[in-house]
């Protein structure tokens, strides 16, 4: 039983991270492509002898049509390590909480996933594209980025607890849930450091576009992961319940 | 009955106990993917730049 829901979680993951990563390389590529040309033009081609310099040129250790197709690595690996977690997180939950269906719970689960280790941190730690960003802090903003992902799961743990532990009225009882969501989660917001390399002169467009782009890979990941892996499971159940009409030619 | 609508039953923690193995595995998959700066890999930037787009392009820090 759990070793099916993994392998599931795992293709579906992987399927669902290359179909994100489709989305990138339509709507994102071109902002990357536009921040890259504009760095090299701002300063060209800085020398990578201390193994800590970056560059984006023709002499880069990768170079660009490859990094084009790491990508499509980068966002299948992702969704293939995501999907297992996510799946042996759904095998814990399931019959547990609420929603008590399937589908509804993968989509649930899906959604907060996505409001909790993406979009928690995406509003305190916005994604940058290439130009963006002093490598010599690259450590520092890191660690930021994981403490405010965990922030996220813990609003989210904190939220669900509440949400078990009391018994009002839906309007009192929903009100608590999404202050136990919002007080951790704005605390960090306002304790955590600020982090703002943005070179001066940096087109606002160009960083809001590649931002947005960014923000929609992850979610395009999300929903269509949620949604396959729900559908998949809903499509498992009814089959297992009607053995006769799943055998039967469709 | 609608598609949404079966109800499965939970499967028992000790069930599941095993398979938490698979976890740190797969955290390090997605650490390499996002986070390596060849202190982990020990492959220098190789990696770091391999991923480079898909690391800007899925939001976490890059460079």
């Amino acid at each position: 039983m759990v070793r099916t829901l993994v392998v599931r979680g795992l293709l579906l993951g992987l399927l669902a991270g290359l179909i994100a990563g489709g989305f990138a390389f339509a709507v994102g590529e071109p902002q990357v492509d536009a921040a890259i040309a504009l760095e090299e033009a701002a300063a060209p081609a800085p020398a990578a002898a201390d193994g800590h310099g970056h560059s984006h040129g023709a002499e880069a250790e990768v170079g660009r049509p490859v990094q084009k197709a790491g990508l499509f690595l980068a966002t299948g690996l992702y969704g293939l390590a995501v999907g297992g977690v996510f799946a042996l997180v759904f095998a814990g939950l399931r019959g547990r909480v609420e929603p008590r269906s399937d589908g509804c719970l993968a989509l649930a689960a899906a959604g907060t996933a996505f409001v909790a280790v993406i979009l928690v941190p995406f509003l305190k730690y916005p994604a940058n594209p290439p130009a963006v960003g002093d490598p010599a802090t690259i450590n520092s903003r890191t660690a930021l980025y994981v403490v405010m992902v965990l922030v996220g799961l813990a609003a989210v743990a904190i939220a669900v607890a509440t949400a078990r532990h009391v018994h009002a009225g839906a309007w009192p009882r929903w009100v608590a849930v999404a202050a136990a969501f919002l007080v951790p989660v704005v605390a960090a917001w306002l304790l955590l450091p600020t982090v703002d390399e943005v070179p001066d002169g940096f087109p606002a467009t160009l960083l809001w576009e590649f931002r947005l782009a960014s923000l929609g890979t992850q979610f395009v990941f999300w929903t269509v992961f949620g949604a396959l892996f729900g559908w998949a499971c809903d499509r498992a159940a009814r089959s297992a319940a009607a053995p006769m009409s799943a055998a039967a030619p469709s | 009955m609608s598609g949404l609508s079966t109800t499965p039953s939970a499967v028992p923690f000790p069930h599941l106990r095993l398979w938490l193995l698979a976890v740190p595995v797969l955290l390090l998959l997605a650490y390499l993917v996002l986070m390596d700066n060849g202190a982990v890999s020990q492959t220098g930037t190789l990696l770091h730049e391999l991923m480079h787009d898909g690391r800007h392009l899925l939001g976490v820090p890059c460079h």
